[in-house]
């Protein structure tokens, strides 16, 4: 193998962090973006702006807002933690959801382009051929904004290997548990001769975004073929 | 038989829309763009809500604003074919076919096998929509739209997109539904010829509102028709019956009224109901009876009445025994065979100028 310990240890938590984090958050940022494109409601330019907010604010902020929030005598962590036990301090669980909250509105954005270029005749012909509400969501509209989902996840899972203020405020930085890759690479910056880990830890990055960049373009390729585009 | 009395406002004027067509008969619902026509198949089919208003079909109810009756689109039974196809991009074409068969409810009619056979469609199954003509995107549009076991199928301009060659290649699937399915349609069009061919029943619209209604024959001589159509494409439709072959021209013997045309066409049963039309411009009006003249048709008659037409010719209508027909005669010819109501006339039609539309319901 041609990396350390701990290096594998980074890399394998980035990796999961990641992963937790665009589970999560990619069914709610489908209902967000449809709620956003299809609704219309007072308040929903309030609402797209909360979702935008991360984009706007210091990543340190939102960590900072999280603790508050999901800490464990935080307003949402402390019921969490009493009524179904999850606890999301300094834990991994805790760096999804930082990471969650940081690359939401990347996801939200590029999942609406995609639900915004459906033609709405489409969903309307499936009406009138029997399909109702949900079918019609899982059947037709679902598949056609694939691409967008698709492109979501994938960004959203670039940004959630890279995020670093929001997980280090949220859940510091304790090796084997939240220490990501930039949170790493940032430790092995503090230390005298950790240039040399700094460095292999940064190629590492870049690697993996290249690698990422790439399945992202080869599932786009799939997808338009399939739709005829 | 179904029923349509809706009205909406819409931003340019106000939709005012009843009729009501017998089934199984299909309707055109003919007019300039833009007068409405869209609208309300769209209504019919619950895709559009109209302010107020009763869409029946049969016995069931699909809208009631009175009684706060609106039968969901997707419940309503009607099969839609669109201007523009809409097939599902991400679907083959058997599981585009597929999708309103699985759906469907109530009593099945027609099975994935007919439509293929009916439409020809052996050869495109496979396919992906992309690799489709417009024609053939049509053709599976329609097959989709059937499979879904519709009591009524609208049909909104489907061969507006097509060139005339690709009409030629959608129109006779249409015929054929028409006579085999006996199924119920709405169809909309701007094209009078497409309407001559399939329609039963016309309803005429403009800016939203209804103009005329009535069988293909009695709004083929309304005048209201002939601000929609080219001039040259005024006249009688007339729905004949074949009495035979005729041995010794080759030519098929058609009845119509009390009289007898000459049509060029051949090998149909006798008793088969034969659509035909008699352009105007290409009839000929006699105060006596014509002798030593090329032309094979002589209707006899009664003029029943003279109206003006363009700057120098009038349209003379002629009873040929319960049928109308119509010809156009300069002015001057008006004046000089002093034609007025009531005088017996004969109408010449060359053979060689009939139109043989179709011959309708050859099983019916």
């Amino acid at each position: 193998m041609w990396l350390s310990p701990s290096e594998s240890e980074a890399l394998t938590l980035s990796l999961s962090v990641a992963t937790r984090s665009v589970v999560v958050s990619l069914p709610l940022a489908i209902l967000f973006a449809w709620i956003l494109t299809r609704r219309q409601f007072p308040g929903r330019t309030l609402l797209d702006a909360v979702v935008h907010l991360p984009l706007v604010l210091p990543p340190v902020a939102v960590g900072y807002a999280l603790l508050v929030l999901f800490g464990t005598r935080g307003l949402i962590g402390a019921w969490l933690e009493r009524a179904l036990g999850v606890e999301l301090i300094f834990n991994r669980n805790g760096a999804a959801l930082a990471t969650a909250v940081m690359s939401f509105p990347l996801m939200v954005r590029a999942i609406r382009i995609s639900l915004e270029n459906i033609d709405r005749g489409l969903e309307d012909a499936a009406r009138t051929l029997g399909a109702g509400r949900f079918d019609r969501f899982a059947t037709v509209t679902l598949p056609l904004m694939l691409p967008g989902v698709l492109a979501g996840a994938i960004t959203a899972f670039s940004a959630a290997l890279g995020e670093f203020g929001a997980v280090i405020t949220f859940v510091s930085n304790i090796p084997g548990e939240t220490r990501t890759l930039p949170l790493a690479l940032y430790s092995a910056l503090q230390v005298p001769d950790g240039e040399s880990a700094a460095a292999r830890l940064a190629l590492l990055s870049v690697v993996l975004g290249l690698g990422g960049l790439l399945v992202a373009e080869w599932f786009a390729r799939r997808v338009r073929r399939m739709l005829g585009r | 038989m179904l029923q349509v009395a809706v009205s909406k406002q819409l931003d340019s004027f106000n939709l005012h829309v009843s009729f009501d067509l017998p089934t199984p008969g299909v309707v055109a619902l003919f007019g300039p763009s833009g007068c409405g026509k869209s609208t309300t198949v769209n209504i019919i089919a619950g895709l559009t809500q109209p302010d107020a208003g009763r869409v029946m079909l049969d016995d069931g109810v699909l809208l009631d604003t009175q009684r706060h009756i609106n039968i969901a689109a997707e419940r309503r039974r009607i099969g839609y074919v669109f201007q523009d196809a809409r097939l599902f991009p991400h679907l083959k074409v058997t599981a585009n076919l597929q999708y309103g068969e699985k759906r469907a409810a109530g009593r099945r009619y027609v099975s994935f096998d007919d439509v293929v056979d009916l439409l020809e469609l052996e050869s495109l199954l496979q396919r992906r929509t992309h690799q489709l003509s417009g024609g053939e995107r049509q053709r599976v549009a329609i097959g989709r739209a059937l499979l879904s076991q519709p009591q009524l199928l609208l049909l909104d301009e489907p061969l507006a997109s097509l060139d005339q060659e690709r009409s030629e290649e959608v129109l006779p699937y249409l015929e054929t539904l028409r006579d085999q399915l006996a199924i119920p349609m709405v169809y909309v069009s701007h094209q009078f010829d497409e309407v001559l061919r399939l329609a039963t029943h016309i309803v005429l619209m403009q800016s939203g509102t209804v103009a005329a209604q009535g069988s293909i024959g009695e709004i083929s001589l309304d005048r209201r028709l002939r601000s929609l159509i080219a001039a040259d494409a005024v006249g009688a439709v007339i729905d004949g019956m074949v009495l035979g072959d005729d041995a010794a021209s080759g030519m098929t013997r058609v009845r119509v009224g009390s009289g007898e045309l000459q049509v060029p066409a051949s090998g149909l049963k006798p008793g088969t109901a034969m659509r035909i039309q008699l352009l105007a411009r290409d009839i000929i009006v006699s105060t006596r009876l014509p002798e030593h003249l090329s032309v094979r048709n002589n209707l006899e008659g009664t003029i029943t009445a003279i109206a003006d037409d363009e700057a120098h010719s009038d349209l003379v209508s002629i009873d040929i025994g319960g049928t109308e027909i119509m010809a156009r005669v300069t002015k001057a010819a008006t004046r000089e065979l002093k034609l007025v109501p009531g005088l017996p006339a004969w109408a010449l039609v060359k053979s060689v100028s009939l139109r043989p539309i179709s011959a309708l319901y050859p099983d019916g």
